[in-house]
C-alpha cells in the first residue's frame, strides 16, 4: 500500500525537485559570472600588470595619474592592490617567497631587497635599467641606492625614502627663549622638553613613538640606542641588550616619554604623533622626515609654518638618522617582466617627480629618492625649511656602521636579517610596557637580551 | 532590550494579579527598572562606536583627528567621493558573489544535513555533530599556511570560487548546528502523517518540513551571510587583485603617513550597509527564528 501511495507521491513532485536545483544553480553561474569581473575584458595583445603597493599618500598620486601611463601604453593595463603597511608587507613576502605569482610589481623596503635578492626571489634590475634611455640610476641618493642593492646591482628602484629627524615648534621655542642648536644632542632635547612642558592635560614637551612594533617603537628607538653607543649583537652575533649602553638609551627614552611626552604614550605610532603635533599638544617631535608633508599641510594641521627642523638629535655618533626606502621590484615568477620594468620606470623617473610637482603640487613630490629632486627650484621653493634636512639625513645615515663599536649586521632602525620582524616586535613590545609603567626598563632589558640570544645563537659559528 | 521581551508570563503574573501584596510589586518595578537600565547601558555601549563611525564619515580628516572629539561640525561628503573614486566597485561585487553564493551553498548543504540529523537520525549523529563542530576548533591562522600552500598548487590564488568553497567550509558546521535545532522542533505526527501518506522524502521536506521551518532557514542565512561579508583573514591572505572584497579593500585606507579615519570610517559604513539592510529586511524572520521553539 505504501509503495502505491509513494509513486503517487513521486509522480507529482518528480521534475520539479531537478527544475528547482537547476534554478539555483543558473542563478548562481549568473552571479559568479559578475564577481569574477577580474578575468573579463583582457583584450587582444594587452597585458595586465599588477601591482603590490602600500597605500600612503604618495602611491594614492601614483595610482592617480597612472592613467597616464596607460595612455602612453596601450598595450599595458594596471591594476593596483594596495594594502595597509602590515596586510602588505605580510601578503607580498607570502606571495614572493612561495611564488604565488600573483603579482608583477611589489612594493618593498631596504629591509627586504637584499634579502631577497639574495634568495633568488626579485629580479636583478641592472639590465632594466641599462636599457632604458634616460633613466638616470646614477642619481639616485647613494645611501639610498646602495641599501636597494646586492652585490652591488639594483634589484629595486626607489619611489621614495625617508630618514628621521626633529620636529620642533619655532614660535614655542622662540617665546621660551630657547635656541635649537644646529645639531642637537638627546640630553639637550631633553632639557627642551621640560622647559616647555605645560604639565599633563596641557601641551606635552615632546611626541616619542610608544606602540609595539618593529616599525613603530622599535625604529626611534634604534636610532637612539645607536647613538649612545649600543647595538644588537656583537660581532661573534652575542646579544648585547644588556649592555650599559643599551641600559642608558632605553632609560633615556622611557623616562623622556614618561616625564615629557604625550599622554598615552605606549600606544602612539606616526598617526598619533602626527595628530598630537599637528594639533599643538606637543612642542617637539622626533619621527620620520615624511611627516614634514603631513605636519606642513594647512588642512590636516594648525601649526604649518610654525615648524622649524633639525637633524636627528645624536650623543655618540656624528649622525643618527635612520634610512628607509619604499621601492619597487620585479618578482621572479613575474611573466610580464618588461611591461612591469615599463611602469616601474615611469613610476621611479625624473619625468615623474616633474609630473607630480606640476598636476598635484610640489608638496606632493615623493622625496628622498632623486638628488635631481633637491636641485629643483620649484620644489626648493615650497619645502625649503625641511628638504636640505632630508637630504642630508639621508646622505649622512650609515646602515653599515650604525653604531660607534662594530656589529655583523647592515641596517640603522633594523637588524637586517628575517627574523628581526618577530624579534623586534618583541622587543618593542617590552619596551612598550616599560614605557606604560607595568615593568622596569631592566625588567624589559633581560627579557629582550633572552630573546635575541635565541636569535643570536643561529647566527653563532 | 531584548530583556524586557524575554521576561516569562509566569514571573510578571504577580505584578498584574489584582490584590497583590505591594512590596512584592515595588521590588518586581525595581527589577524591571533595572534591567532596563542595564540594557539601555549595554545597548548604548555596543551602539556608541558605530555611532562614532557614522559621525566621522562627515567628517574631515582634520574634524577626525580632533584632541577634543567634535561632535558639532560641518558636515561633508568628501569621504564618500573619495571611497567611491578610489573604485569599491569589483570588491563590492565581489562581495556579493563570495557571500551569496556561499549561503546557497551553505543551506543546500546543510538542509538536507540538519534533517538526517535530526528527523531521520543516523547511527551515531552525536558524533557525527561533534566531528562538525570540531572542525571550527582549529584557529584559522594554524590552518593558513597549509590552505596557503595547497591553493597555490592548484593555482587558484586570487580566484573568486576559492572563497566561496572557503566560506561555504567554514559557515557549514554552524549551520548544521542551527538548522538541527530547528528541525527537532518540528512536530513528530506531522512527518508521521506524511509517511502514512506515502509522501517521498523530498516532498515532505519540501511541503511540510520547511515551511515550518523558515524563520530558522531566514535567521541561518544571515548568520552565514553575516560571517562570509565580514570574513577578512582568508580574503587577505588568498586574494589579489581579482578576488579582493569589501574587508581588504578596507586595510587600504589605513596609510602609515597621513590621516586616515574619516576615509576610513565612510568606506566602513559603506561597508556594513548591506548587512544592516539585510537584518533590517529580515528582522521579523529573524526575531521568529531565533527565538523558535522558546515558546513551546
Amino acid at each position: 500500500m505504501r509503495g502505491a501511495a509513494q509513486r503517487r507521491w513521486r509522480g507529482r513532485g518528480r521534475g520539479r525537485a531537478p527544475s528547482v536545483l537547476a534554478a539555483i544553480l543558473a542563478s548562481l553561474a549568473l552571479v559568479a559570472g559578475c564577481s569574477g569581473a577580474g578575468a573579463l575584458g583582457t583584450a587582444e595583445g594587452v597585458e595586465t600588470v599588477t601591482v603590490a603597493i602600500v597605500s600612503n599618500p604618495q602611491m594614492e598620486d601614483a595610482i592617480s595619474l597612472s592613467p597616464q601611463f596607460e595612455a602612453e601604453n596601450p598595450g599595458i593595463r594596471l591594476r593596483f592592490v594596495s594594502l595597509s603597511e602590515n596586510e602588505a608587507r605580510a601578503k607580498i613576502t607570502a606571495s614572493v617567497a612561495t611564488g604565488g605569482g600573483e603579482f608583477d610589481i611589489v612594493m618593498i623596503s631596504n629591509y627586504e631587497t637584499p634579502m631577497w635578492a639574495q634568495n633568488g626571489w626579485i629580479t636583478d634590475l641592472e639590465p632594466y635599467m641599462a636599457r632604458t634611455p634616460g633613466y638616470d640610476r646614477a642619481d639616485f641618493i647613494p645611501t639610498v641606492r646602495d641599501s636597494l642593492s646586492y652585490e652591488g646591482r639594483m634589484y629595486s628602484v626607489p619611489f621614495y625614502g625617508e630618514s628621521s629627524f626633529l620636529m620642533y615648534r619655532k614660535d614655542l621655542f622662540e617665546q621660551a627663549g630657547i635656541q635649537m642648536p644646529a645639531q642637537p644632542t638627546w640630553p639637550q632635547i631633553a632639557e627642551f622638553a621640560a622647559r616647555l612642558d605645560q604639565g599633563e592635560g596641557q601641551r606635552r614637551g615632546i611626541c616619542l613613538r610608544g606602540k609595539p612594533g618593529w616599525g613603530e617603537l622599535m625604529a626611534p628607538l634604534d636610532t637612539v640606542i645607536n647613538t649612545f653607543g649600543g647595538r644588537w649583537y656583537d660581532p661573534q652575533w652575542q646579544a648585547q641588550l644588556t649592555s650599559p649602553e643599551v641600559r642608558r638609551a632605553v632609560q633615556f627614552y622611557v623616562d623622556l616619554v614618561r616625564t615629557h611626552g604625550q599622554p598615552g604614550a605606549s600606544q602612539s605610532g606616526f598617526s598619533e604623533c602626527a595628530t598630537q603635533f599637528g594639533q599643538g599638544q606637543v612642542a617637539m617631535w622626533y619621527d620620520a622626515t615624511s611627516a614634514a608633508g603631513t605636519v606642513e599641510d594647512p588642512e590636516e594641521s594648525t601649526v604649518a609654518g610654525r615648524i622649524g627642523y633639525a637633524p636627528a638629535p645624536v650623543v655618540a655618533t656624528p649622525s643618527s638618522g635612520w634610512l628607509y626606502s619604499w621601492a619597487l621590484g620585479i618578482p621572479q615568477t613575474s611573466p610580464r617582466k618588461d611591461a612591469a620594468w615599463r611602469f616601474m620606470a615611469w613610476m621611479t623617473d625624473r619625468q615623474y617627480i616633474q609630473r607630480v610637482g606640476q598636476e598635484i603640487g610640489w608638496t606632493s613630490v615623493p622625496p628622498g629618492s632623486r638628488q635631481s629632486t633637491y636641485a629643483n627650484p620649484e620644489y626648493q621653493r615650497v619645502s625649503n625649511a625641511y628638504a636640505p634636512l632630508i637630504l642630508q639625513g639621508l646622505q649622512r645615515a650609515n646602515p653599515q656602521q650604525p653604531t660607534v663599536q662594530p656589529v655583523p649586521y647592515e641596517g640603522v632602525q633594523f637588524v637586517r636579517i628575517p627574523e628581526f620582524q618577530d624579534l623586534g616586535t618583541r622587543v618593542s613590545q617590552q619596551i612598550s610596557a616599560a614605557i606604560a609603567g607595568q615593568i622596569s626598563v631592566d625588567e624589559a632589558l633581560e627579557q629582550s637580551q633572552n630573546y635575541a640570544q635565541t636569535v643570536g645563537e643561529s647566527y653563532q659559528r | 532590550m531584548a530583556v524586557t521581551t524575554s521576561t516569562p508570563p509566569d514571573e510578571r503574573t504577580p505584578d498584574t494579579a489584582e490584590g497583590a501584596p505591594e512590596p512584592r510589586r515595588r521590588r518586581g518595578n525595581a527589577v524591571d527598572v533595572w534591567l532596563g537600565v542595564i540594557a539601555w547601558v549595554v545597548g548604548i555601549a555596543f551602539f556608541f562606536p558605530v555611532f562614532w563611525m557614522v559621525l566621522t564619515s562627515f567628517k574631515t580628516e582634520a574634524d577626525a583627528y580632533t584632541p577634543t572629539p567634535k561632535i558639532i561640525f560641518e558636515p561633508t561628503l568628501e569621504q564618500y567621493e573619495g571611497v567611491f573614486s578610489s573604485g569599491i566597485g569589483p570588491y563590492l561585487a565581489n562581495s556579493v558573489g563570495a557571500t551569496v553564493i556561499s549561503t546557497l551553498l551553505v543551506l543546500l548543504l546543510a538542509i538536507p544535513a540538519a534533517f538526517a540529523l535530526s528527523l531521520r537520525p543516523v547511527q551515531k549523529t552525536s558524533d557525527v555533530l561533534f566531528f562538525f563542530i570540531s572542525t571550527k576548533m582549529l584557529p584559522v591562522v594554524a590552518a593558513i599556511v597549509p590552505i596557503y600552500v595547497v591553493v597555490n598548487e592548484i593555482g587558484a590564488l586570487d580566484n573568486i570560487w576559492t572563497l566561496i568553497v572557503l566560506y561555504t567550509g567554514m559557515n557549514l558546521p554552524i549551520a548544521v548546528w542551527m538548522m538541527r535545532s530547528f528541525f527537532l522542533e518540528v512536530p513528530g505526527e506531522l512527518l508521521e502523517q506524511a509517511s502514512i501518506d506515502g509522501a517521498p522524502l523530498w516532498r515532505t521536506l519540501r511541503e511540510i518540513v520547511l515551511p515550518i521551518i523558515s524563520p530558522g532557514i531566514f535567521a541561518t542565512a544571515l548568520i552565514c551571510v553575516i560571517f562570509a561579508w565580514n570574513e577578512f583573514f582568508f580574503a587577505v591572505n588568498l586574494t589579489a587583485a581579482n578576488a579582493g572584497t569589501v574587508p581588504v579593500f578596507l586595510v587600504g585606507f589605513i596609510t602609515s603617513e597621513g590621516l586616515y579615519w574619516a576615509q576610513l570610517s565612510a568606506a566602513a559604513t559603506l561597508a556594513a550597509l548591506p548587512v544592516v539592510i539585510a537584518g533590517w529586511v529580515a528582522q521579523n524572520k529573524l526575531v521568529q527564528g531565533l527565538s523558535f521553539g522558546a515558546v513551546k
